[in-house]
């Protein structure tokens, strides 16, 4: 196990130089002086000249990249053109609101997901299947976007139960310990502040959990289909198991090996999908983040943001492909 | 299989046309392909068919409810947009810019990825190892986040958002294409085809290609799907097709000054994209099911 797991780590290591060579590159591919596009058309000669001492661009490409990469290695994603600040403290304030925002998305898509998606394996052909295969196809072709001004336009402006934005309502305090609002105020014991930040968090959640829901009530269905024909299922029923036992302690523990692989591929979409959900419902999560950052063109932010997204990424299928080899062990043969 | 009244053994009839009725039967591939008719007819047929013209603003007309409220009019079916602009107009013109964006990025990727793809699969060898390790740096970024990344290099346009599409979308296809053609050239009609001498290209275009269209059939449908999805999500953010194209995303996005007090002008533009995406998704269904014999129970 433990060396499937280290060789997986050094098949990380290329993908992760690929990574950053495409987003060093990207700099370059595109029209114009990479230093004034760094600084701002606005930018006195004085301030391009520091950048291009600072990132060496004027040396060789192969020499700048050299020196990116060194300062990668020590963690040093660069400065914000526009606020001066280091990068990697504007993420590490921003990621756990993307995190959070994640988890209650993902554990909202799973639950519904799985309960769609065995109750349709076990009455399949009735209308219930139809109907949520229909529901979780229309899921997947969901424009999510569209989807969070709808509810928001139901919810908060027309029926007025759930906030329009933000983490937190103006004027509830908070103490963050871990960032994670709901928890934190849980942790002080502020009941306040959580229902309040458990109200902000319910409609990006759900909107965010849309496709997910569908992907995994899809996959959960054909998975359970396809246990519930082995004969081992036979037995149980011939022994004059009850249906719920049947479904729930033989086939449900075979049938989830795919979807487990399934949700752990999803989390990753989920926190880089953030970025259409955190901008609608102005969550102050890394995906906003870098969305204003593409709007404000600070360079600087797109490449640290889009550099650790994408690290956080690969990390996470990583670890589910490690997942799926301990829950899984037909695959240590290989 | 419910067939009631066999007329013929199925195992007689030639496979194209034993899959062609099984997509036939499936229910709700033919939705998805009478969806994805209108949407094509929509889109080619826009200057005929739309009722005005979708860039005409009117200052008389501004914010007009569609025909079933109180206030509608014929005249404007959908109503209008805060510069009086006739929405069922501008969503018909909108069908074009997806179908556009449907043929192009998917088209660009189709091309690259096959070819990346066979070349890949037939050669082997290193040359194959560098393909797919790149196709895999492209794959191990969160794709959305790719396209962003690369519209905000090149700049904010529809043609940039549906090059940075294409881009993300290539790996998909190298992938399908290198594993069918990697498992076709193992075949016997291959090595004989080399005994003949036949060119490599000609082998592989030929001979090997045809052979895999099933799988790339479906992956050019479902393609599609998440390429509107996509242009629209950019589109949304600025960063797709720029006012005043009528494109169904930037419609989405010019109408949340006017959420409460016009949603109509938000809603049809977000059932346009669901409905158009949800035709190919259907269709890409149904493809899979007839043309991928393992999946039939």
């Amino acid at each position: 196990m433990l060396a499937y797991i280290i060789r997986r780590i050094f098949i990380m290591i290329p993908t992760l130089l690929g990574v950053s060579i495409i987003v060093f590159f990207m700099l370059h591919l595109a029209p114009g002086d990479p230093a004034e596009l760094l600084m701002g058309e606005r930018a006195s000669e004085e301030a391009l000249h520091d950048i291009r001492e600072h990132l060496g661009l004027n040396k060789p490409i192969y020499v700048q990249y050299g020196i990116f990469l060194k300062q990668l290695l020590k963690g040093d994603l660069g400065e914000t053109i526009w606020t001066r600040q280091k990068v990697w403290i504007e993420v590490k304030e921003r990621f756990p609101a993307t995190i959070e925002l994640s988890i209650v998305a993902l554990f909202i898509s799973c639950v519904l997901g799985m309960i769609l998606g065995i109750i349709s394996a076990t009455k399949q052909y009735s209308i219930f299947d139809y109907l949520s295969m229909l529901g979780a196809l229309i899921g997947v072709s969901m424009p999510i976007f569209w989807l969070g001004l709808v509810f928001m336009l139901i919810f908060s402006l027309n029926l007025g139960w759930l906030p329009m934005s933000g983490r937190l309502s103006v004027g509830i305090e908070l103490e963050t310990i871990t960032n994670f609002y709901v928890l934190d105020a849980i942790l002080t014991g502020n009941w306040e502040a959580f229902k309040d930040a458990l109200w902000h968090i319910i409609m990006p959640a759900f909107t965010l959990s849309t496709i997910p829901t569908a992907i995994i009530a899809r996959m959960t269905r054909s998975s359970m289909l396809e246990v519930l024909r082995q004969d081992y299922i036979k037995t149980a029923k011939a022994k004059g198991l009850s249906q719920f036992k049947v479904v729930f302690k033989h086939a449900l523990r075979n049938a989830l090996i795919p979807v487990v692989t399934t949700i752990g591929l999803q989390f990753g979409v989920l926190l880089c999908g953030a970025i259409l959900t955190e901008t609608i419902f102005a969550w102050p999560g890394v995906g906003k983040w870098i969305y204003n950052a593409v709007m404000q063109r600070d360079y600087m932010v797109i490449r640290g943001g889009t550099l650790f997204l994408a690290s956080i990424f690969i990390v996470i299928n990583l670890c589910v492909d490690v997942l799926y080899a301990v829950i899984n062990p037909r695959i240590k043969v290989q | 299989m419910n067939n009631k009244k066999p007329k013929k053994n199925p195992e007689d009839r030639h496979p194209f046309i034993d899959q062609l009725s099984q997509l036939w039967r499936n229910k709700t591939a033919v939705a998805g392909l009478i969806i994805i008719t209108v949407f094509i007819f929509c889109g080619i047929l826009a200057p005929y068919v739309s009722p005005h013209d979708p860039l005409e603003t009117s200052l008389y007309d501004q914010i007009k409810p569609p025909v079933w409220h109180e206030n509608g009019t014929w005249n404007n079916i959908l109503g209008t947009d805060d510069l009086g602009r006739d929405i069922l107009s501008r969503l018909i013109y909108g069908a074009r810019v997806s179908l556009a964006v449907a043929v192009f990025s998917v088209g660009l990727a189709f091309f690259f990825g096959t070819l990346l793809g066979s070349i890949s699969g037939y050669y082997k060898g290193s040359l194959d190892n560098i393909i797919m390790r790149i196709m895999d740096m492209i794959l191990s970024f969160p794709y959305i986040l790719l396209a962003i990344v690369v519209v905000a290099y090149l700049g904010p346009s529809l043609r940039n958002a549906m090059i940075a599409i294409a881009i993300t979308y290539v790996p998909r296809f190298a992938r399908i294409v290198r594993g069918s053609v990697l498992e076709e050239c193992e075949k016997d009609y291959v090595t004989s085809a080399r005994a003949i001498g036949a060119r490599d290209w000609r082998i592989i275009f030929i001979a090997v290609l045809p052979n895999c269209l099933g799988p790339l059939i479906v992956q050019t449908t479902l393609s599609c799907a998440s390429a509107i999805l996509d242009a629209a999500a950019l589109s949304f953010l600025g960063l797709g097709a720029q006012p005043p194209t009528p494109e169904w995303g930037a419609m989405i996005a010019q109408s949340r000054a006017l959420i409460l007090r016009a949603s109509w002008v938000m809603t049809f533009p977000g059932l346009a994209i669901l409905f158009a995406v949800l035709g190919f998704n259907l269709l890409g269904d149904g493809l899979r099911d007839a043309l991928d014999p393992r999946l039939r129970d």
